[in-house]
């Protein structure tokens, strides 16, 4: 429902603040350790989360990224076992915006209308379909409109002047822009503003835009949150969760949202 | 038939083709469709390109009349359309000379590739290098081992190879790599894809590239015969010797066109290649097209002894003929190739590559079926020196590789 991705940004705003976005990647390393974890984000500061669905052929993500969906394909991960956890996610919270982030075919695959209602029954709000452009996602776009779900759209640097209205033309919830041109988990390519950039699609798309790709310390989450409606990090949770355990990445979680939601760390 | 107006503006023939690709590289698709648009109504392009193809590539390819194999099956008669004679020894070439001189007038000097058995990759590096372009070839770590002197073909022709590990380590893999080279280097970055596959315009563009095949095909057939063939048999793994061949006999509906997939150790073994086969429509690499997938949507491994048709999709104007009942699609097992090499071998003193090995059983199939008064021509799309030390290795012979491959 986008209305509570529309309350969440709101309730930022209202106190000045930009919302923190966490990527996870549904199922790594097994579903019990995943689903713990996904239950415990809203209590670490994150506003909205990302529930990565594996895939194999992951084009647009570095290898932190498609080494989590190798663990969890391998944990038996699978379309449906992500929209459990989501179900069991809204058990016990109503408020918090989950937006499901993969690639197409696993939804092609399942068939885009019984996906669109999969999805609304198990309490997910949205979904980032990462090679599904403007040009090719009328299909899924009609079946979440049914559902009241947000198809985002991502914006990038080549996104143009020309481009831009036609990306941000029915797109709903919030815009998604991503901050170089890259892969998931590649370093910051210029450490600088995004302030313009924002400022371009924000005006574009009348939403709230959202910076992801590159931000891994709080150190850039507190420069882009001056900036953005919303900080998205991701490989930098994916890779401490694998390497240091829940705790540490929880505690990563919570460093990062304190620092995109301005408070003294 | 109307195909010549296919793909539609969306790149798509029929259900198939498309532009799925992350938002990133959607304006340098469009840049790249707009940019061969041009070329193709510039006779100069053209001009140069029918310079290259016939000084440097070395076309037309020879029309053969492979009269030994003939007299084996007792059949209708075989022509092999020899594009293993290319430079660089596949037909493969045909669409880096094309790709390559596109990206020399957009200015692009950085060329990127996938590459599976390695006949695309030195293609393009070979391109690459009579062009002056820097050259990079992503391939996988399985196929680099198979393929052993193709991989040092590439280094002596100045491209870098880089290893792919993750996934099967294989072409699909690669194709992986590649597209995220693009998409982190978009600016100065040309990717040179080697089959009829990937986002539109490339199935389109890698297609009219490589239709040549089948326009000299046809003209020589006619001056040889005086008809058009009953049957034009190419092997397929992506599909682009194929549709080179096919392209041009589309609108003659008499005359049957047949794919070959790579069955490796049977379709019923789930160990194979053959997306029409055994496959069903998805999403991968920039196109809806037949896969191979799991019940959940999850890109299934290929298999095939074959590098080169060890991949899970199919360039979607496949998927489209397919659909249609234009072509037909039928397949041959690891152990059916390797049989076909050798009788190859022995009556027309040619090595066939292992790609085209796929394509002969079922050629001589047809040859019985059809009779002495048929007429077919089978796509000899690559040579097999490459593929010596596997076929060595599947024969249960040792033979030295020597000291770099």
């Amino acid at each position: 429902m986008t209305h509570r991705i529309d309350q969440t940004f709101a309730d930022r705003k209202a106190k000045g603040q930009a919302a923190f976005v966490a990527y996870m990647m549904a199922g790594d390393p097994d579903r019990g350790t995943s689903q713990a974890f996904l239950n415990a984000l809203p209590d670490a500061g994150v506003d909205i989360i990302e529930l990565g669905i594996p895939f194999t052929d992951p084009m647009a993500d570095g290898l932190v990224i498609e080494n989590a969906g190798i663990r969890a394909r391998a944990a038996g991960t699978t379309l449906t076992s992500v929209l459990e956890m989501a179900t069991e996610f809204r058990k016990t919270n109503d408020t918090t915006p989950i937006i499901v982030m993969g690639y197409a075919n696993p939804l092609h695959h399942m068939g885009y209308t019984k996906f669109a209602a999969a999805a609304k029954a198990a309490g997910v709000d949205g979904a980032i379909i990462v090679d599904l452009p403007p040009e090719e996602d009328s299909e899924l776009r009609d079946a979440f409109a049914v559902h009241d779900l947000a198809l985002i759209r991502l914006a990038t640097p080549t996104t143009d002047a020309e481009r831009l209205p036609r990306v941000v033309a029915g797109t709903k919830g919030f815009v998604y822009y991503v901050s170089m041109t890259g892969i998931t988990g590649d370093s910051f390519a210029q450490a600088g503003s995004v302030k313009e950039q924002v400022a371009r699609v924000r005006e574009a798309a009348n939403l709230p835009v959202v910076v992801g790709f590159g931000v891994k310390t709080p150190e850039r989450a507190r420069e882009v949150a001056k900036d953005a409606d919303g900080v998205v990090v991701g490989t930098a949770i994916v890779k401490t969760l694998h390497e240091d355990g829940p705790e540490s990445a929880l505690a990563l979680i919570r460093t990062l949202a304190d620092a995109t939601h301005g408070n003294a760390t | 038939m109307g195909n010549q107006t296919f793909p539609d503006e969306n790149g798509r023939f029929g259900d198939f083709g498309g532009r799925y690709v992350a938002e990133t590289l959607m304006p340098p698709i469009l840049e790249l469709e707009k940019a061969y648009e041009e070329a193709k109504a510039d006779p100069a392009f053209q001009r140069e390109l029918d310079y290259f193809l016939a000084h440097y590539v070395g076309r037309p390819s020879p029309l053969y009349f492979a009269e030994r194999l003939t007299e084996h099956t007792g059949g209708a008669k075989i022509y092999f359309k020899r594009d293993e004679l290319n430079h660089t020894g596949a037909h493969k070439i045909n669409n880096c000379m094309g790709q390559l001189l596109l990206a020399k007038r957009m200015g692009k000097k950085r060329i990127i590739a996938e590459t599976g058995a390695g006949q695309h990759g030195v293609a393009t590096a070979t391109v690459a290098a009579r062009l002056g372009m820097e050259c990079i070839v992503y391939m996988g770590a399985v196929d680099i081992v198979r393929q052993k002197p193709n991989v040092f073909r590439m280094r002596l022709l100045g491209a870098e190879v880089r290893a792919v590990h993750s996934g099967t380590a294989t072409l699909k893999d690669a194709m992986n790599e590649a597209l995220r080279d693009w998409v982190t280097n978009v600016g100065d970055t040309f990717y040179c894809i080697g089959t009829v596959a990937g986002p539109h315009p490339y199935p389109a563009m890698v297609r009219d590239f490589q239709a040549v095949i089948g326009r000299e095909a046809k003209q020589q057939i006619l001056d040889a015969e005086g008809r058009l063939p009953d049957a034009a048999v190419a092997c397929i793994g992506g599909g682009s010797n194929a549709m080179g061949l096919f392209h041009e006999f589309v609108p003659n509906e008499e005359v049957r066109l047949i794919g070959v997939e790579a069955a490796g150790k049977g379709v019923k073994s789930g160990l194979h290649a053959a997306s029409l086969t055994g496959g069903s429509p998805g999403i991968l690499h920039g196109n809806r097209t037949y896969l191979l997938q799991d019940e959940h949507g999850q890109i299934a491994d290929a298999h095939s002894i074959s590098a080169g048709l060890d991949y899970p999709g199919i360039g979607p104007e496949h998927s489209y003929l397919h659909d249609i009942g234009r072509a037909e699609y039928v397949s041959a097992t690891d152990d059916e190739a390797l049989e076909a090499f050798q009788l190859c071998a022995r009556l027309e003193g040619i090595l066939p590559a292992l790609e085209p090995s796929h394509a002969i059983p079922r050629t001589l199939e047809l040859a019985k079926d059809l009779g002495p008064d048929g007429l077919i021509i089978m796509n000899m799309c690559g040579r097999g020196d490459k593929d010596v030390f596997t076929i060595a290795d599947a024969l249960g012979e040792h033979i030295s590789e020597g000291t770099d491959g």
